[in-house]
């Protein structure tokens, strides 16, 4: 404004005002909308706040009106009956075993396909590339039960191995590799290290790999909770106690006679406090893994 | 030569991978579609080919009918809670995206799309239950009486229809976020300089140009709708306790028919009826994006 002295006019008294108006609607409606927000957000964790709560309850608080959010006099008999219950340790190992397992096998398979469907053009390949994206919708719930019959002959039924079969690949993954490839590594870098004699193998090691690091980060993350929060697959591969994995475990500790919601819910918060915490560490990582669902038009 | 040497080392790389998404991938879909044309019982020695038998049958399988009618009501649903819901929130969310609150938005509404299902429907299984419950309390607090919400026909599927929801909404406000990112800023100027308001340029800006994104959320939506398992197998026991029965889903359906009573093809034709709804979903999603391209 005032580096133009001869246009500037100065403003009247009712437009300074007006501004001041103007602004003073904004914050207003800024903070209408932030108090809105905030509501939701709280109606959203409130489930597992009590979920939480409920799982440090005695039997008569869990009865109370209005429900508390912070126990009146916690107790932990509700962990330490779980515990001895089920072997609900054993249960969260299993479960970790198979979402680390599953997460290493889809990195590496999705990092070496997703490389060479991006950078290697080649007839054979698009076609197999074709037949992973024709793959890609098939929901896993329509194939399941010949990979059961699969796993089974197999003889790995109620192992880690087992719940592993399902959870080996993962067609996303691969796409958002490739395209992470063809947007971020340049065709002139790979050249150039032909150029200079490097190894096919030593370039995917030693310049793919590095510069894929922020994918493959995000698609680790994408697949740990995939595994972890399987359900149906883990469901019928394992029918032993000492085999279920953390869902399958506690879904069918619930359809027992009595449906204790105390014990439930301790067995219930036991599994969801270090998933949460493991989330909102890695939420960065995930947020672009999940964002770049939604980008492949 | 460079060439062909190039060739050896993509295929060689790409052969493990391939080798596994044939076994674990590509076979059992393709059994799948085999499996649905036999009488395949684990029970009896011969396996013969039906054709199209299981179909027909299926057309006239009481249980599969309501699990489908059950699953479809229960996958729009969701939609239809879901979708508005979220474009609203991502549309004020986006709006305060400098302020310090924004990411605790994002990470409260996402957090009930990352937590494993079982432990997620607990919490709910609470909520509804209908001696403990905190719902019915506050519904008696009203003077409305209490409801026995999970063992209600009608009202046990709105209950699952409000879990699906809660955990279907983070992915949907998550994705409408990008979507909004990815908006024109120029556009949204020339439309205040108009003198359009905040909720004007919302409904005639935002709502039109990000209907692709729509297209794409409520496909998903749909798609994991029609999946349902998990929240029905924990929140819908029936009076006896078995686990699932009060509201028959296509998934529990199909396990029921394989494990339970052994047949195998049966369950088989019943998943090739998932996959063809599926496609189906998916195509209209394609074909209404090349309109789109065309026009």
């Amino acid at each position: 404004m005032t580096t133009n002295p001869v246009n500037y006019i100065e403003p009247t008294t009712e437009e300074l005002s007006e501004g001041v108006r103007l602004r003073r609607k904004k914050r207003v409606m800024n903070f209408a909308i932030d108090v809105f927000l905030i509501v939701v957000s709280i109606l959203m964790l409130l489930p597992l706040v009590f979920l939480v709560a409920n799982a440090f309850k005695t039997p008569a608080e869990m009865l109370s009106w209005p429900p508390t959010i912070i126990p009146r006099d916690p107790t932990i008999a509700n962990f330490a009956a779980v515990l001895g219950e089920t072997p609900l340790l054993r249960w969260i190992a299993n479960s970790i075993a198979f979402a680390v397992m599953s997460t290493i096998a889809i990195v590496a398979t999705s990092a070496i396909a997703g490389y060479i469907f991006g950078k290697f053009r080649f007839r054979t390949l698009n076609i197999l590339f074709a037949l992973f994206l024709a793959t890609a919708i098939v929901p896993f719930e329509v194939y399941m039960i010949p990979l059961y019959f699969q796993a089974k002959s197999l003889g790995i039924l109620n192992s880690v191995w087992g719940l592993l079969l399902g959870y080996l690949v993962m067609s996303f993954g691969i796409f958002l590799i490739r395209q992470n490839v063809i947007h971020s590594i340049p065709d002139e870098l790979l050249e150039a290290a032909r150029i200079d004699g490097a190894g096919e193998f030593w370039i995917f090691l030693h310049i793919v790999l590095p510069l894929l690091r922020g994918a493959l980060g995000a698609l680790a993350v994408l697949a740990f909770f995939q595994a972890w929060t399987a359900f149906a697959w883990p469901m019928i591969v394992t029918t032993t106690r000492t085999s279920y994995t953390i869902e399958v475990g506690l879904a069918l500790f619930q359809t027992g006679f009595t449906v204790d919601l105390g014990r439930l819910s301790a067995a219930s918060a036991t599994v969801l406090i270090p998933s949460i915490l493991l989330f909102v560490i890695l939420r960065r990582n995930f947020v672009q893994g999940v964002a770049s669902t939604g980008l492949k038009e | 030569m460079l060439k062909r040497k190039r060739w050896i080392f993509a295929i060689l790389a790409i052969l493990p991978t391939l080798a596994i998404f044939a076994y674990v991938r590509l076979y059992p879909i393709a059994d799948t579609l085999r499996l649905s044309l036999f009488k395949w019982d684990i029970l009896s020695k011969n396996k013969p080919f039906v054709g199209l038998a299981n179909f027909r049958e299926l057309m006239g399988d009481h249980l599969f009918i309501d699990a489908l009618v059950n699953t479809t009501i229960i996958a729009f649903g969701v939609l239809i809670l879901t979708i508005p819901m979220a474009l609203v929130i991502a549309a004020l969310i986006f709006h305060r995206t400098r302020s310090r609150m924004a990411g605790f938005y994002e990470t409260a509404i996402f957090i009930p799309h990352v937590v494993s299902l079982v432990p997620a429907a607990m919490a709910w299984k609470w909520i509804f239950d209908a001696r403990l419950g905190p719902l019915n309390a506050l519904l008696t607090f009203f003077g409305i009486p209490a409801q026995s919400w999970l063992f209600d026909p009608v009202l046990s599927v709105i209950c699952i229809i409000v879990l699906c929801s809660w955990q279907a909404l983070g992915y949907a406000v998550l994705i409408y976020i990008v979507g909004f990112k990815n908006l024109p800023v120029s556009l949204y100027e020339a439309a205040k300089l108009d003198g359009a308001s905040g909720p004007q340029s919302f409904w005639y800006l935002s709502i039109p140009m990000l209907k692709p994104i729509t297209l794409y959320v409520s496909v998903v939506t749909l798609v994991s709708g029609f999946n349902v398992y998990a929240q029905a197998f924990v929140l819908a026991s029936d009076a006896q306790g078995a686990p699932g029965r009060q509201v028959r889903v296509l998934v529990l359906d199909m396990l029921e028919n394989s494990f339970r009573n052994y047949r195998v093809g049966y369950a088989a034709s019943e998943a090739v009826v998932l996959l063809v709804i599926v496609l189906g979903l998916t195509l209209i999603q394609f074909s209404t994006l090349r309109e789109r391209g065309k026009a």
